[in-house]
């Protein structure tokens, strides 16, 4: 019988705890100040890779942008290994691959990251190069996980993504907005609804 | 043997959908979540050092220029995974309303004043026993617009990692014996009375402070437990 601390809301005045310098904007006159400890930029200067950019709207049930969500990222490097002791494979350098994003009152996030490697996956095959999402939000009382995937990388054969219905997919294949970027956009619910995970 | 993560763990989790509380009615998925295996994606997790926090972050009583007013207290626990072990090294974000109910956060118009000595967040690391300590002040109820005549009861947001990214956890702790717990229903989304009781911190006479501050207990149980083999292979 598992005794687990019971999730919440993370409410709407997260941001000054969480993402003090992030783009909500939560002090317009400069009164408080806060540090902070994760943010949106990942990239270190030792990282190698491609640099890339991620940016999306997320929106409820009624298409409404939703401004005071918080997005996380957890990601490999380029080579595809986590920064972590359960991946035997040891980054080389100090991209830590987790980051942060508060959204701003249009509900936009971004993320500015190092496009990550393949990772090994549960057959012993590869999987596709992707991102893990979390999202926290008011109205939100636990968290909810999806992950995006490139659409310039073949993701054929993803071992997770093949667990989802074929006319969901897209879903979570974000969109080159231009060279660098790439757009992810999260509908929390209704026709398009994000594909999400139960983990 | 390395760390499991059952879903089933999750059973007293509050559901997505609880129109209780009724802003989760448009931010809450209505397609079934996908089930899928703990790849090594899910199984790692950002890792936090000492160089995550600097000395004083914990104490949110002495960040501005005087002491804020209100109710001094000191809130401590341990951070143990679902076996009941240590959880070392953990990050605890910690943020609150001040004394009168009110966040410093611009959206936040209740009409009760700002206390210019308490900005309300604080940020701690277990040590090698999973123990944090936070000093602070008690926060005050504050009115919300779910429905006529909400109040939340008395609470601090916690936001903690763990082992891995499946073990993060956002949530609230709340005060023994608050009277506005049967009317709020972010509290009650979660239906199972013991689970429910778990959100809520022990009064500690024995850490109390003499003349100096009242202590609260609040032990925090992230996913992670120790599989057997044969159940690491299924999830």
């Amino acid at each position: 019988m598992s005794e687990l601390t019971p999730s919440q809301t993370v409410g709407p005045f997260y941001a000054y705890g969480l993402t003090p310098k992030g783009r909500a904007h939560w002090d317009p006159d400069g009164t408080y100040s806060w540090k902070e400890t994760v943010g949106d930029n990942l990239v270190t200067p030792d990282a190698s890779g491609e640099k890339i950019q991620i940016v999306g709207v997320i929106r409820d049930g009624d298409g409404a942008p939703i401004p005071d969500a918080m997005l996380e990222i957890w990601q490999a490097d380029a080579q595809g290994r986590y920064a972590h002791p359960r991946d035997p494979r040891a980054p080389n350098a100090s991209f830590k691959g987790f980051g942060r994003s508060a959204c701003d009152k249009n509900g936009e996030f971004g993320f500015h990251t190092i496009k990550p490697g393949a990772v090994p996956g549960p057959d012993g095959k590869p999987q596709a190069p992707h991102v893990v999402v979390c999202i926290f939000s008011r109205g939100m009382l636990r968290q909810i996980y999806t992950r995006m995937y490139f659409p310039d990388e073949n993701n054929e054969g993803d071992a997770i993504l093949a667990l989802v219905p074929a006319d969901r997919r897209h879903t979570l294949i974000a969109k080159k907005e231009k060279d660098g970027v790439y757009r992810f956009d999260i509908r929390v619910q209704g026709g398009d609804e994000t594909v999400f995970f139960e983990i | 043997m390395s760390l499991i993560y059952p879903i089933k763990s999750l059973e007293n989790y509050p559901k997505h959908l609880s129109p209780g509380y009724r802003s989760t009615i448009k931010r809450s998925p209505t397609k079934p979540l996908i089930v899928v295996p703990h790849t090594l994606s899910e199984l790692t997790g950002p890792v936090y050092g000492h160089n995550a926090i600097e000395d004083g972050d914990n104490d949110l009583t002495t960040m501005g220029k005087g002491e804020p007013l209100g109710e001094r207290i000191i809130v401590h626990g341990h951070v143990l995974d679902e076996d009941k072990r240590p959880v070392p090294e953990v990050l605890v974000e910690l943020w609150q309303a001040n004394a009168c109910g009110r966040y410093v956060h611009v959206v936040d118009q209740h009409p009760a004043p700002l206390d210019p000595n308490f900005t309300g967040a604080g940020r701690a690391l277990t040590d090698k026993n999973g123990y944090y300590k936070f000093i602070t002040i008690k926060p005050g109820a504050y009115p919300w617009g779910n429905h006529h005549n909400a109040w939340r009861p008395n609470h601090i947001h916690f936001s903690l990692f763990g082992h891995s990214f499946l073990s993060r956890l956002v949530t609230q702790m709340y005060f023994p014996g608050d009277y506005l717990f049967p009317f709020d229903p972010i509290f009650n989304s979660v239906t199972d009375e013991k689970a429910r009781n778990r959100m809520i911190a022990t009064f500690d006479l024995e850490n109390t402070v003499p003349e100096w501050a009242l202590c609260f207990r609040f032990d925090i149980v992230l996913r992670g437990r120790e599989g057997t083999p044969m159940e690491e292979g299924a999830h």
